[in-house]
């Protein structure tokens, strides 16, 4: 860990007077293991690395990275980030992050045991999990996957103009990808459990759901077309406030490219909602100490009883905002430049369970997965058109599965017709926890 | 995250090839230096040795060196030119079923000798030990011919190339307030040997170009996008038109201005030639990758020789479709591309295949095996996608068509293979009353069950078109393409909020 930061140090360290230099340095360890019918298909270990080096001359900024950590490289790389940068556009707002004073929220991402556990004892895990979900249903006709993986990454960031500063963290997964069949009619689920360690993975949770999600949807037939009410399963949840988040991104605000520009302040959604973002809350899978750019993650509101509060920033958007960063920085790596994204988002769990979700419903569909979010929800447009499997609710209970079919609203009517709010807080591997959510006025595709 | 994972998701990188102009390339610009291998033959092949000294039955290394330039324009401004390099080489080892896999971008020798230490773990059969590799160097030409290698271009002249798309977009009408471009090229250098005693080399440049729009109306904001991309050089630049292409992403904005909600329900739906091969990728392609077929986890299983389509569909896989963007010389198990009819007539004749699955089967690879990186593991992939063109005159089949969709471009989709449900997005989409193109649509998904729609397909047009997009399958991705004539569904679910 020190030396990638005095990698990064040292790239920053060569900044010319006039010029800001920023290094991002990464480097990952990976493990992963796949079985199959008892035997190990594939088992890789890894070790990548990279730096990416942004430089900002007077207001133009150009970026390039190497893959590996050779000083002489990344020294190359810094060459032709400065010459990249005369090529922009000169931007008052373009510019490195600052410090701003914000502290550091001390976070323990990171389980040293993990670099403990043998291959062996990983590749035991999963074979486990393989056998529970073949052998936990008679209707489970293959386990197309089982999967571990762990990683260790960390990264250290370095610049001109005052950042210094290095984050690590474990992960740890288990997922198998089962399919069930019965008849001519096949079904899939995934189950997965994840962990910061070796021992935060429960083989049980991970087996009952692929099993519980591949057999639910037996069966499932196409209903006829309907506007009705729908509940959102956890996971869909999730998936559902990532999408949100970036329709919340300042950047896509300031360019005019969100449904929510210029609507700060304004009523966006039902009085019950509140939407909050908050990487320093350990729990979540995206918790962060210091964002992309090096500075200290924090709690942020976005929508406080329905209005829509803030924005998510980087320096550049807070700054073409006319504000200042919210520590939102994201990126994918060391091989691209930092962009505004949510970590951790969350909505304030409501007092209900599921069961007592799907009873205050009463008629409905409950959506246990939905396809296609990439080509079907335009956050310029707020249009939202997904494909969706799940199961009809009738007498506030689970009825009879359905497949192939769309659920359709936009973004903006969604946050007006949320009914309700479960109360079962779940941190996702995803940017967002999931929690039941039931969302009325959506109109269903089918026959 | 593989617990999110999508099965088989084409992503939106698209294109119109239809305005491809051919005009003389300029012969002004140097011609690219020739590199040396990126390792000493010897090298691998001590390389390869040491990976099957613990007992392994096969063994491969891929090396691979690839450059890349971006430069992004946003909001009138060039927001940031980058180049990256990633430089390294995947070694593995196969011993029965299990595969042991480890990377490196460290192309010492001693850095491929960990590495294949590290691969061979698997096998524990054999004790420490060095096997004799011979390799035979073969050379397989580009099915593309790069012109002018985008290295020798200036940057200057690629911004200049985004600043043009920009002010053509915004030249299309007043109501566009926005506009985004991006400009990429790469050059992927590969060498794929193996202990079979394969040696094999390509060079793959790509050049690609794409633009955003945001049109803003009183019923709010639309986009349209809109991207030129084939394994070509900067020649792309004298076969396809900046401005065409900024206009034609503006025009897919403005029109969907006045655009009312899609129907909700099965109505006929007729695609246009080009960006409508997402269809087939999805509702058959990825279904017909054979570890999806060996595992029991496509709705193609066990279909061979029966029909599966309607006897109009002739869908075809070719790597080796000269410039288009899913084309290479060899794959990245060093398999020369090839074309591959997978259904003829209506009657399913072959899967896709890698090497893997193919040896475990006792035949040949069909040059199917892609990998994202030197960090991935290849696998069972798609190359250029696309359905034959048949005899109907695509104007006649929308006249013929009473009361429908007619889409006109489409963004995406997503399949799961083991049931063969897929959606696919539309873009720019219209509804047909009485064999007339009429009202513009609001943007929608569409789903289908892939074997159910390919049996619902009723007419298929005399016309044709490819499009460029970004394939993702188990967390890789890789550039594919996909094409086909405008045709006709009978039925297929759209997923709109008006009634149908």
């Amino acid at each position: 860990m020190p030396e990638l930061l005095e990698l990064a140090e040292r790239i920053a360290g060569a900044a010319r007077p006039g010029e800001q230099v920023e290094a991002y340095v990464s480097r990952e360890r990976e493990t992963d293991v796949r079985v199959y019918r008892g035997e190990i298909e594939t088992l890789s270990t890894a070790e990548s690395a990279g730096v990416g080096v942004r430089v900002v001359i007077k207001g133009r900024q150009g970026f390039a990275y190497v893959g590996d950590l050779d000083e002489a490289r990344a020294r190359e790389a810094l060459e032709e980030a400065r010459d990249n940068a005369s090529f922009a556009t000169p931007d008052e707002h373009v510019g490195l992050a600052v410090p701003d004073g914000h502290a550091v929220t001390t976070l323990d991402l990171w389980d040293d045991a993990l670099s403990e556990v043998s291959t062996a004892e990983k590749v035991e895990l999963a074979m486990a999990l393989e056998r529970l979900v073949r052998e936990g249903d008679g209707r489970i006709r293959e386990v197309v996957s089982t999967d571990y993986g762990d990683g260790q990454g960390e990264v250290a960031i370095a610049s001109s103009a005052g950042i210094s500063s290095t984050t690590r963290q474990t992960s740890c997964y288990l997922s198998a990808d089962a399919v069930a069949g019965e008849g001519d009619d096949t079904q899939t689920g995934v189950g997965y459990s994840v962990g910061r360690g070796f021992s935060d993975i429960d083989l049980a949770v991970a087996a009952h759901d692929a099993i519980d999600r591949a057999t639910r949807l037996l069966g499932a037939k196409k209903p006829n077309s309907a506007r009705l009410n729908v509940v959102f399963d956890r996971r869909v949840t999730a998936t559902l406030l990532s999408v949100l988040a970036r329709t919340l991104s300042g950047e896509d605000v300031a360019k005019g490219r969100s449904l929510f520009a210029g609507r700060l302040g304004e009523e966006v959604g039902n009085t019950a909602l509140v939407l909050v973002d908050d990487p320093t809350n350990a729990l979540a899978y995206g918790a962060a100490a210091v964002d992309a750019e090096g500075l200290a993650c924090r709690r942020n509101v976005l929508i406080e009883n329905g209005r829509l509060v803030s924005y998510l920033y980087d320096t550049y958007s807070g700054r073409l905002a006319g504000t200042s960063s919210t520590a939102s920085a994201v990126r994918g790596g060391f091989k691209s430049t930092p962009g505004v994204g949510a970590r951790a988002l969350s909505l304030q769990p409501g007092d209900l369970d599921q069961a007592a979700i799907l009873e205050f419903i009463g008629e409905g569909l409950f959506v246990q997965e939905i396809s296609g979010v990439h080509s079907g929800v335009n956050g310029v447009s707020g249009d939202f058109s997904v494909g969706a499997e799940g199961v009809m609710i009738r007498d506030g209970r689970l009825a009879e599965p359905v497949r192939e079919i769309t659920i359709a609203s936009t973004i903006q009517r969604m946050l007006q017709h949320v009914l309700a709010i479960g109360n079962d807080v779940e941190w996702l591997p995803s940017a967002a926890a999931g929690l039941t959510l039931a969302i009325g006025d959506v109109a269903m595709s089918g026959e | 995250m593989q617990s999110e994972r999508q099965r088989g998701q084409f992503d939106p990188l698209k294109l119109v090839s239809t305005s491809r102009r051919e005009t003389a390339a300029s012969k002004e610009h140097e011609v690219a230096q020739v590199e040396a291998p990126l390792i000493e033959p010897a090298v691998v092949e001590r390389a390869l040795g040491r990976a099957l000294g613990r007992g392994g039955e096969f063994a491969e290394i891929f090396v691979e060196d690839r450059r890349s330039t971006g430069v992004s324009l946003d909001n009138r401004k060039v927001e940031e030119v980058s180049s990256g390099r990633d430089r390294g080489a995947g070694i593995r080892v196969v011993v029965g079923d299990t595969t042991g896999f480890a990377h490196t971008a460290d192309l010492s020798e001693s850095g491929l000798l960990a590495a294949a230490e590290a691969a061979a773990a698997v096998a524990r059969s054999g004790g420490p030990g060095v096997r004799e590799i011979a390799l035979e160097g073969r050379s397989v030409p580009s099915p593309s011919s790069v012109e002018i290698y985008p290295e020798t271009i200036t940057k200057t002249a690629k911004v200049e190339l985004l600043l043009r798309a920009d002010e053509a977009a915004r030249a299309s009408g007043a109501a566009i307030v926005q506009v985004s471009a991006g400009y990429g090229d790469s050059r992927r250098r590969i060498m794929v040997a193996n202990s079979d005693g394969l040696l094999s080399f390509d060079d793959q440049v790509r050049t690609r170009l794409s633009v955003m729009c945001v049109a803003s109306g009183d019923t709010g904001m639309q986009t349209g996008y809109e991207t030129a991309a084939f394994t070509i050089g900067f020649e792309l630049f004298d076969k396809v038109s900046v401005e065409e292409t900024a206009q034609i992403a503006a025009h897919r904005a403005l029109s969907k201005l006045a655009a009312r909600p899609a129907p909700s329900g099965v109505v006929p739906v007729v695609i246009k030639s080009g960006t409508g091969g997402i269809l087939f990728h999805e509702a058959c392609g990825h279904g017909l990758e054979a570890d999806h077929i060996v595992k029991d986890a496509s709705a193609y299983r066990g279909l061979l020789g029966e029909l599966v389509a309607s006897p109009l569909v002739t869908l075809v896989d070719d790597g080796t479709v000269s410039d288009e963007w899913g084309s290479t010389a060899i794959d990245d198990e060093g398999k020369p591309t090839q074309r591959n009819v997978l259904i003829e007539n209506g009657i399913l004749t072959d899967y896709m295949w890698d090497f893997l699955r193919a040896r475990k089967q006792g035949r040949v690879s069909s040059g199917n095996g892609r990998r994202q990186s030197y960090q991935h593991l290849p696998m069972v992939r798609m190359t250029n996608t696309y359905l034959l063109a048949g005899q109907d005159d695509p104007e006649e089949i929308v006249a013929q068509t009473d009361r429908g969709v007619y889409v006109a471009h489409l963004g995406g989709g997503q399949v799961n293979t083991a049931t063969g449900d897929f959606v696919f997005g539309m873009t720019e989409a219209y509804l047909i009353e009485d064999g007339k193109i009429t009202e513009p649509l609001r943007d929608a998904n569409l789903i289908g069950n892939g074997p159910d729609v390919l049996r619902k397909i009723d007419a298929v047009g005399n016309d044709f078109g490819m499009c460029p997009g970004t394939c993702g399958k188990d967390g890789q991705s890789v550039p594919v393409g996909c094409g086909q004539p405008t045709l006709r569904v009978t039925g297929v679910t759209v997923g709109g909020t008006a009634d149908a």
